[in-house]
């Protein structure tokens, strides 16, 4: 307990100094914010004009405007905390080893793996979080006043939603976690954040949209149980939602695979990462 | 006799450029920049490759979009702003070639860092025009970009090709289509430079330059044919040089914009390249003659 407090502490450091930092040069710090912000807005409009000349996204799977833009906040929520937290980091880890700065990262008497996740905190890409939940409450107040089908989540399904969201990010972070250990053994891995950006689009947006054809099928089913992406933002997003398709029989199984891939992807992300830290040669300097 | 008494007349006066001098030095340029930009092939033809994958994604969407209008396939598929399922498959595809010739990546704040860091005084005093030595090498660089990413480009049209229905256009049509390609690569030039000029004026463009970079990407037609925008939105648009950068030549290509109007369509693409090659010249002139360089 001592030790988990510890760790606490370190990281309330490590977010305060990023902080620190980032407020040193305001300026840009808002102008970081401001253009994530706009990348929002132009996403946003891009799915307001798909929905003038559609009812929903897939025939019968009850994705309806209201419905979808929670799915995109979801999103948003998912991706704005993986990007404050963790993106930062992973990006830095590959640098270190190529240059050896890693070696001081050994030495530090923590965890190693905790002392690269967490080191960097970037604080202007929470701006979309905010993003987020002004979507979110946007589409709750619509879908909560429309005259056709209104609906209002549970409490129970609220609470499952945080639970699941929280889950969603974990299994982002150990996605991330097991791409950038890969840079120990490929020295350089520079378009890391390039092959994330097209990983995680095959997340944004509803699952059931692959399941068809030869293409679709492995597609599905390889974002689905082998690198689970497609579980991070669909089942906290059905689960509050509530699509016709989350309502189908079997639809449940996902909730709890997504659970169990949590747990998996974590031990999974750690031994892999102690694995490649075991090949870490250093630099010479 | 001392230095102090040189005077300019005692120098031999420079020979006038011929043509044949000019195109020397521009060989020369292109040549360097061809050369610096094919060091890393393989990590480029790869990265080219990977910049496709987004596209299934957008495959998936747009079926499952369609398919929840009336039917995405068939004999009688739904149009979205005249677009059928398939066409709109081709047309980012073909956005993507369009991209490949009018995105100009770092050419603005190239430019404006280059004015802040003093870097322009070279061109004051090497009697090399700044706006041609950045369009030369912006040519070998995508002369370079188009001799390794040729091959990850047809091998995805080729694997595509069931998604382009009306097969290869006329051949006049065809025409316009390579030249909407090269004036969007020049728009694309011009536009960016002109922008870069702006760090005469102001030190700091980057925010500038995102929020133009974020209308450009969403008023490009790169996200969307720009069709699917309501009628009130499209008149404007329509007005705007955006679209030369990516709808205007896929729209071309897929048959969207009807053969009598292409002509009168590229006359107007031709004026606005004009306009921004008059005013990239003005701005440099002005922008040259408030700039002060120290140091050395």
């Amino acid at each position: 307990m001592d030790e988990l407090r510890r760790y606490g502490r370190v990281f309330l450091t490590f977010a305060r100094n990023s902080l620190v930092r980032d407020m040193t040069f305001r300026m840009n710090f808002v102008l970081q914010c401001v253009s994530s912000l706009g990348w929002t807005a132009m996403n946003v409009g891009f799915y307001l004009i798909i929905f003038e000349h559609t009812g929903s996204i897939g025939e019968g799977t009850g994705w309806d405007r209201d419905r979808f833009f929670l799915f995109i906040a979801t999103t948003w929520f998912i991706n704005s905390l993986v990007q404050t937290f963790f993106m930062p980091n992973a990006q830095e880890f590959s640098e270190m080893i190529r240059t050896g700065g890693l070696d001081f990262a050994l030495l530090k008497p923590i965890d190693t793996q905790f002392l690269i996740s967490f080191y960097k905190v970037d604080w202007s890409q929470l701006s979309n979080f905010f993003a987020g939940g002004l979507i979110a409450i946007v589409s709750l107040w619509n879908l909560a006043h429309r005259e056709v089908d209104p609906m209002v989540p549970s409490a129970l399904s609220v609470v499952l939603y945080l639970v699941f969201l929280v889950c969603g990010v974990l299994i982002m972070y150990s996605v991330m976690i097991m791409l950038s250990a890969t840079s120990v053994w490929l020295g350089r891995n520079q378009s890391l954040y390039n092959f994330w950006f097209y990983i995680t689009n095959f997340s944004r947006y509803p699952m059931e949209i692959y399941d068809r054809g030869y293409l679709g099928k492995p597609l599905f089913g390889l974002f689905t149980f082998v690198v689970p992406i497609l579980l991070v933002v669909n089942v906290p997003a059905r689960i509050l939602a509530a699509p016709l398709v989350a309502r189908q029989g079997g639809a449940n199984l996902y909730v709890v695979w997504a659970a169990v891939t949590t747990v998996i992807g974590l031990f999974a992300s750690r031994w892999l990462f102690r694995k490649s830290l075991l090949s870490y040669r250093s630099a010479s300097s | 006799m001392s230095a102090a008494s040189v005077s300019p007349q005692q120098y031999p006066p420079l020979p006038t450029p011929t043509f044949g001098h000019r195109f020397a030095v521009w060989w020369m340029i292109l040549k360097t920049s061809l050369g610096e930009r094919l060091v890393y092939r393989g990590d480029f033809a790869l990265g080219t490759l990977m910049r496709f994958l987004p596209i299934i994604t957008q495959i998936f969407l747009w079926y499952a979009v369609f398919d929840s209008i009336g039917a995405a396939e068939g004999d009688n598929p739904t149009e979205i702003g005249g677009f059928r399922f398939r066409d709109m498959v081709a047309y980012y595809l073909l956005t993507m070639i369009a991209r490949a010739f009018s995105s100009m990546p770092g050419l603005a704040s190239g430019i404006a860092q280059q004015i802040r860091e003093g870097e322009v005084k070279r061109f004051l005093i090497q009697p090399i025009d700044l706006i041609g030595f950045l369009l030369l090498t912006r040519v070998a660089h995508k002369l370079a970009y188009y001799a390794i990413a040729v091959a990850p480009f047809a091998f995805v049209f080729f694997l595509a090709r069931d998604y382009f229905v009306d097969g290869w256009p006329s051949l006049p049509v065809f025409i316009a289509f390579c030249g909407s390609l090269v004036m969007g690569f020049l728009i694309g030039f011009f536009l960016e430079a002109t922008i870069g000029m702006i760090g005469f004026w102001f030190l700091e463009v980057s925010s500038l330059l995102f929020v133009i970079m974020l209308f450009s990407f969403f008023l490009s037609g790169h996200m969307f044919p720009l069709t699917m925008l309501p009628e009130s939105v499209l008149s404007v648009v329509n007005f705007l040089p955006f679209k030369y950068l990516a709808y205007f030549p896929a729209a071309i290509f897929l048959g969207k914009i009807p053969e009598e109007e292409l002509a009168t369509e590229m006359w107007i693409e031709a004026a606005w390249l004009t306009f921004f090659i008059v005013l990239c010249r003005f701005a440099y002139v002005r922008g040259l003659k408030r700039y002060s360089g120290f140091g050395g």
